[in-house]
């Protein structure tokens, strides 16, 4: 019998260790493994592959007697069998940090694969899979690549963005904790394929479980991709140093400000080197594509879209937790099929895509495909896949004011837009929600917002004005109308 | 104890360490104190003001000693779907632990979180909040 519960940190966080000290105790051995992604079942148990769902260690002896109810094969389970895991397909199954689980399951066949094939045909493999910045931009990975490997220089950098700090995500979080290896990987074949000797990963003070997860993986890894070399930086609570140009200087040391671009970090980034900057995700999808081609990646999406979005149901969500499928799935069916509606049992009420930067969008528009173009059409963001779900209880000015005050207290302050106009949309939305000269301050808000959104530097600034606007648009009633 | 010249010996060989040793003298000392800064600065090469511009940045970092236990409660918009907003008169009415504002530790889908050292506590209810904080 073998008894799995994760050591993620969301199963941490719902009382994973003394449900498996309670195993350990019953004289049980138990291997500590990834999430599944199953968050609300949290802690699960698998045994030998059939799971118990908010398993709390006094139910321990009645699921070793077999009188407890389980859910069934996992495997077999819909939020699981419905999905497309490429970038998730050890999830729940093997052990974080042993190498010994990341053979056996495939692991570093994708970097074998670039070294036999050579620096050029690797980069060639992922234009081939049409794979796009996972972080929120969705820049085509291969013209990044290839842009930093003909870039001249002696010194050049891999920058790994895992400062996720957009509410709503997480899945930056589960590859950290739950596949490290699969991101060093990843990493290893990007300084391969562009000729960097060194990599950096960037991680939110916020992970403290990704972090030691991360170290230990690269101590344990570090003759398997030597002479390339990779090492943690840990951020410092800073949202913005999610912006890669802020995270540039953060890593350099400095204030998390914004650069200007051009220059584009592919030719002048960490010290003024050529550097990679991709996201979590993006380095991650990298070690499936060398090991299985980039038509096959590419086999996945639709339109432009390539390959998988890992989506993250957040928030008022009854079925919260990873679910990784091919871009074109509606908004709709992720929501209520997939996530099962709220988890309070009330109206959905809107949901925010991306992050704080992201629009609110109302289920009248849940037709809308999980595709980058689509959204952008519909002035939504698909950012890093989070989805937020409220239900009718929300107050939409509260949630408006909350973007600008936001803005304000994470601004890293280069930029007036950005700086002064989330200061004065907070008190603007203040003087609406006390119901003073409300036409007048709604015309100055919308003004407010394009300026912003058209004066900023970068996203900060730049996107705040999407959610706000469109609770405004969406939801006049909130806002005194 | 360890001391600031130490700290930043272990770091000084790496490429941008200052980020790492503020980490690592908040770790040992608690804080960031002015004395902290200016003996970074010299020995980095750096002014003064170039590292209080860069402690003041960043929210981790305190300026001054904090000696009550602390608390880091997730208030971005999946907690605050989750209800924790209800939850801050509780945090608010007491003075023995400091409660700080975080903005996402990745627990979206079971929040509200808080953030206690190194570990996460999730699926916060008026109960647990103050059963937490009483135990700290």
């Amino acid at each position: 019998m073998t008894v799995r519960i994760s050591n993620d940190a969301v199963a941490l966080a719902c009382g994973a260790d003394a449900v498996a000290a309670a195993f350990a105790a019953a004289g049980v051995e138990v291997e500590r493994v990834s999430s599944w992604g199953m968050h609300w079942m949290e802690p699960l148990v698998d045994i030998d592959g059939v799971g118990y769902g908010q398993v709390s260690a006094d139910q321990v002896p009645s699921i070793l007697s077999g009188d407890a109810k389980s859910i069934g094969r996992i495997e077999d389970h819909p939020f699981i069998a419905k999905q497309n895991r490429l970038t998730f397909a050890r999830a729940g199954k093997t052990r974080p940090t042993s190498l010994d689980d990341y053979y056996a399951s495939g692991g570093w066949l994708g970097l074998g694969q670039a070294r036999a094939i050579g620096a050029d045909a690797t980069i060639e493999t992922i234009m081939a899979s049409g794979l796009r910045g996972r972080g929120g931009a969705g820049f085509p990975a291969g013209i990044k690549w290839r842009t930093v490997a003909d870039a001249p220089a002696e010194q050049k950098y891999i920058v790994c963005n895992a400062d996720e700090g957009d509410s709503g995500t997480f899945a930056d979080r589960m590859v950290m904790e739950g596949d490290p290896f699969m991101l060093i990987e990843g990493m290893a074949i990007a300084g391969f394929a562009v000729g960097a000797s060194k990599a950096y990963i960037y991680i939110r003070s916020e992970y403290p479980h990704a972090i030691a997860k991360m170290e230990a993986a690269i101590r344990l890894s570090a003759h398997l991709i030597a002479p390339f070399v990779v090492e943690v930086r840990v951020g410092a609570g800073a949202y913005i140093c999610g912006e890669e140009t802020s995270l540039l200087n953060s890593l350099e040391g400095k204030r998390g400000e914004v650069r200007a671009k051009p220059p584009l970090p592919a030719l002048e980034g960490l010290f003024g080197k050529p550097t990679v900057v991709n996201n979590v995700l993006t380095l991650a999808a990298v070690p499936w594509i060398l090991a299985h081609g980039g038509e096959a990646y590419a086999a996945y999406g639709m339109g432009r879209s390539k390959g998988t979005m890992p989506v993250q149901l957040a928030g008022n969500v009854k079925h919260g937790g990873l679910f990784e499928v091919a871009f074109g799935i509606t908004l709709g069916e992720l929501v209520n099929d997939i996530g099962g509606g709220t988890a309070s049992g009330r109206p959905v009420r809107c949901v925010q895509v991306g992050g704080p930067l992201g629009a609110y969008i109302p289920p009248a528009q849940f037709d809308l495909p999980f595709d980058y173009e689509a959204f952008a059409a519909a002035d939504a963001l698909i950012g890093h896949a989070g989805i937020t779900v409220f239900d009718d209880s929300v107050d939409m000015a509260q949630m408006a004011r909350f973007a600008m005050e936001f803005c304000a207290i994470e601004s890293c302050g280069k930029c007036t837009p950005c700086r002064l106009g989330s200061t004065r949309g907070v008190e603007t939305i203040d003087q609406i929600i006390a119901g003073k000269n409300v036409d007048a301050n709604l015309a100055l808000l919308a003004d407010l917002a394009e300026t912003m959104k058209f004066g900023s530097l970068c996203a900060m600034g730049g996107f705040t004005p999407y959610p706000v606007m469109s609770a405004i648009k969406l939801f006049p009633e909130d806002f005194n109308r | 104890m360890t001391s600031i010249a130490d700290i930043v010996a272990e770091h000084a060989h790496r490429e941008g360490p200052l980020l790492p040793i503020l980490h690592d003298v908040q770790k040992a000392f608690g804080y960031v104190s002015e004395d902290a800064m200016r003996d970074i600065a010299q020995a980095l090469n750096l002014t003064r003001a170039e590292v209080y511009g860069v402690v003041s940045f960043y929210h981790d970092f305190r300026k001054e000693a904090e000696a009550r236990p602390i608390l880091k409660l997730c208030r971005a918009e999946a907690c605050k779907a989750r209800g924790v907003d209800a939850l801050v008169p509780i945090a608010e009415n007491q003075s023995r632990v400091k409660v700080e504002a975080v903005y996402c530790l990745g627990m979206c889908s079971v929040g509200p979180a808080a953030l206690v050292g190194d570990q996460v506590i999730a699926r916060l209810d008026a109960t647990r909040l103050s059963s937490l904080l009483e135990a700290m």
